[in-house]
């Protein structure tokens, strides 16, 4: 019998036509567009609390809110508030606005805004820098400036296990640790206590996340609240080589990444696509007790993005792609300060400085011999 | 005397047990359903009735059992959400604990039109008191065949059971409701899937206020349109109002939407007008969650007509000069009432109950506490006013459940009517912070 496929369902994300699957969603399917072309990688909604290979997870953070103009063919209405993208299924003839709408970047903002009243700005001294979701979100979506100022809720730091430590002052209750340890793990013992800002999460009293897969709690975390004890503070991310690896594993697919500072792995993590998931959740003692390289058959350098502070050493604004949008306001919203440099509104020359500066980046990058 | 439906029977000595509720004619809408009619007939009265959703929401009901899913081999559930919790809204409460049975027979009626063998009435936990009501009231109704297997005879079969809440005003949300219900934390979920196709145990479901549900009997005794005849346009039947504040005779009243707000504020068989000695400064209409209004728009709307007890009477004019029915939670405030100190008060609330799932709202709702608290206590500045708007308008809308908009709505309509309140605890706030102290300035000059 002749395989049949399903018929697949046109939609039209930031004015570009997309064909996709039913059952697919907005955010998948403008993570369609990015795989087809690295270079609208900038088009797919942020996501803090959604994990796609964790089942149920998102809707939470409300990062990737996005604005349907038109419901379906059938019913062009658009939905009457902005739609959680990661969970919000595509219908024919759907049109999505996301970075052409400024109430969703405007939203967005806000959203950042949310997540940082509770989320302490320690990068500098936080184990996630350089890795976290919520430092690129922020910097590629958030305002300069917070307007928050009440006290803060802080927290001391618990170890739970041998091997995990939770920093619930840096915790934005993404949920993701819980799905994890919910749906892969027996015996979760950990969850979300209270309600409302005064959420935490926590194990049951006095009990330890004790089980072959708990590491995998590390790798969801889009923020520092929770991190490896084998690795917290020994090196910084952009110090380290990633090395794609393998062994032979009895409990899980054994396909991981070495993070090489000199000649010793420091830390040992699952592999992660473009987005930031893992391909495959790995055991705890893939990644907390095989830390020599001959415990692992050598696969080659990880692909880094050119824009990951991993591979360009540091943060720069040029090399993030921004929307057409928020370049266009920044236009229009430019206000001359007074020094001495020329300043110019024109959109074309703002863009042409952008990719110049980025060519001398890749050029600079080339000649000190980092690997990109 | 206007005409009542639910509280027709409810000051007749003991109601409450079986004996007397069927003397008074209770019950026949059961024999008459399981005898009479199809499961298909007696959801056409209630979409023939108009009757819409008493939770708050205002939902045609009839259209929500209508989009209920039917595979086969899978049970259907009847939730009533008996979870009334928001502040100012007390008619569920009063119903349940007066007239038990009128709920246990709209339970039973509705279970059989959804097709549901076991139906849930899920209770706010804090009212044991009407959970042990309830609960006789379905031992009675059992005992005399109308609970139960084979009922009347007829072959259908139905379990009701009282479950208590988990002390949390967002179990009131449906989903949330579902998932206090089967056992878990009481956190709303992503919609859709909808309770009607994917709803508790992942089984269709439908969830109704207990108002609701308390219609069905008389709308299967005298037919969908004779319910639809009463009332105002697409607002049709009755309607329970629990009056709060500073009223002459706060309490539970059953009111034909329609009645003009003046009226029901005024007239003696309801609230009696405002207290002696003081005169209408601000109101609620439907419950805490709603905007609220000030004196010089409660009785008329945007287009100078009487403004009516009714779903789109109260809301005529949008945000800027209206308000909405809600759960009926009228709640009046003279002019010895601070505007901060109650917008502050409902912020507390809904900063307490915020489940926490989604960022706005978890972090919104205590940010916006926190700036009223400054400002209450005299230690606000001027640009805080707009800071609440603005975060006030960056929650709405954009959470999982509408907690987040009903935590908004307050208090930006707060701000939009009563602005120089704010502005003079600000700017005055020795005067301002002592105990008892009242804006008298330009709003009630």
């Amino acid at each position: 019998m002749e395989e049949v496929k399903p018929q697949l369902i046109k939609i039209t994300f930031d004015g570009i036509e997309v064909e996709v699957e039913p059952g697919t969603t907005i955010m998948q399917a403008a993570r369609k567009i990015a795989e087809a072309d690295e270079s609208q990688g900038h088009l797919v909604p942020p996501a803090m609390c959604y994990y796609k290979p964790l089942p149920t997870s998102g809707g939470k953070c409300r990062a990737c809110l996005v604005r349907v103009a038109a419901g379906s063919a059938k019913d062009p209405r658009p939905m009457p508030k902005l739609v959680p993208s990661c969970i919000t299924q595509v219908q024919e003839g759907m049109i999505v606005e996301n970075t052409t709408n400024p109430a969703v970047l405007d939203t967005r903002k806000s959203i950042v805004e949310f997540l940082l009243i509770n989320h302490p700005l320690d990068c500098p001294v936080c184990d996630q820098a350089g890795e976290c979701h919520l430092q690129d979100f922020s910097f590629e979506h958030g305002s300069v400036k917070t307007r928050y100022e009440e006290d803060r809720r802080t927290f001391d730091k618990i170890d739970i296990g041998p091997f995990v430590q939770l920093h619930m002052t840096r915790c934005i209750l993404c949920y993701r640790c819980v799905y994890t340890a919910d749906q892969i793990t027996n015996k979760r013992v950990h969850g979300v206590m209270n309600r409302g800002d005064a959420s935490e999460i926590s194990t049951y009293i006095e009990k330890a996340i004790d089980n072959d897969f708990s590491g995998n709690v590390i790798d969801v975390c889009p923020v520092g609240a929770l991190t490896d004890k084998t690795y917290r503070f020994k090196s910084r991310v952009w110090f380290s080589k990633p090395e794609d690896a393998h062994c032979d594993c009895d409990k899980c697919s054994g396909k991981v990444t070495l993070w090489y500072r000199g000649d010793e792995v420091i830390r040992v993590t699952a592999r992660k696509n473009m987005w930031g998931e893992v391909n495959e959740f790995i055991c705890n003692k893939c990644r907390f007790e095989r830390k020599k390289t001959s415990d692992w058959v050598i696969e080659g350098p990880t692909k880094v993005k050119r824009s990951s502070v991993i591979s360009a050493n540091k943060y720069r604004k040029d090399l993030i792609a921004k929307p057409d949008f928020s370049l266009k306001l920044a236009a229009t919203q430019f206000k001359p300060i007074d020094d001495e440099r020329e300043y110019t509104t024109d959109i074309e020359t703002v863009r042409h400085q952008s990719i110049e500066n980025n060519d001398k980046a890749n050029h600079r990058s080339l000649l000190t011999g980092n690997r990109n | 005397m206007a005409r009542k439906i639910l509280t027709e029977h409810i000051n007749v000595p003991g109601i409450e047990t079986f004996e007397v509720y069927r003397k008074q004619g209770g019950y026949a809408a059961v024999e008459k359903a399981i005898k009479t009619m199809s499961s298909e007939e007696v959801v056409e009265e209630a979409k023939k009735s108009g009757i819409r959703g008493r939770g708050g929401a205002g939902f045609p009901m009839g259209m929500k059992w209508g989009f209920l899913a039917k595979p086969e081999g899978i049970p259907r559930y009847l939730v009533c959400n008996a979870d009334e919790s928001e502040p100012g809204t007390f008619k569920d409460h009063h119903l349940m604990k007066s007239i038990p049975h009128l709920l246990i027979e709209g339970m039973i009626v509705s279970s059989y039109a959804l097709g549901a063998n076991k139906s849930f009435i899920y209770v706010r936990g804090e009212l044991m008191y009407v959970i042990r009501i309830l609960e006789k009231a379905i031992e009675e109704a059992k005992a005399n065949g109308f609970l139960g297997k084979n009922i009347l005879g007829s072959g259908y079969d139905l379990e009701l059971v009282v479950q208590p809440g988990g002390g949390a005003y967002i179990c009131g949300e449906e989903t949330a409701l579902l998932e206090s219900l089967e056992g878990k934390r009481g956190n709303p979920r992503n919609k859709p899937p909808f309770p009607a196709v994917k709803g508790l145990y992942q089984s269709p479901t439908v969830v109704n206020n207990v108002e609701s549900i308390a219609n069905m009997p008389w709308v299967i005794n005298n037919g969908g349109d004779a319910y639809a005849a009463i009332g105002i346009g697409r607002s049709t039947g009755t309607k329970l109002i629990s009056a709060s504040g500073h009223i002459q005779k706060p309490g539970v009243y059953e009111i034909e939407l329609g009645l003009s707000v003046d009226e029901f504020l005024n007239s003696d068989e309801y609230c009696g007008g405002i207290r002696k000695g003081h005169y209408l400064k601000a109101l609620v209409a439907g419950g805490s969650s709603v905007p609220i209004l000030p004196a010089h728009l409660i009785t008329k709307t945007a287009a100078g007509e009487d403004r009516l007890m009714s779903y789109e009477s109260l809301s005529d004019g949008g945000f800027a000069t209206g308000t909405m029915l809600g759960s009926g939670g009228f709640i009046v405030f003279d002019e010895t009432a601070c505007i901060v100190r109650n917008t502050w008060n409902f912020s507390r609330f809904y900063h307490h109950e915020s489940c926490g799932q989604c960022s706005p709202c978890r972090e919104g709702t205590g940010w916006m506490e926190k700036v009223l608290h400054r400002i209450e206590h005299g230690h606000g500045s001027m640009h805080d006013i707009d800071l609440l708007v603005d975060v006030a308008k960056k929650i709405e809308g954009n959470t999982i459940c509408p907690l987040g908009d009903a935590a908004a709505w307050p208090i930006a309509s707060a701000i939009r009517h009563f602005r120089e309140e704010f502005e003079w605890h600000i700017n005055s706030p020795k005067e301002a912070t002592q105990p008892g102290a009242v804006f008298m300035g330009a709003v009630l000059a």
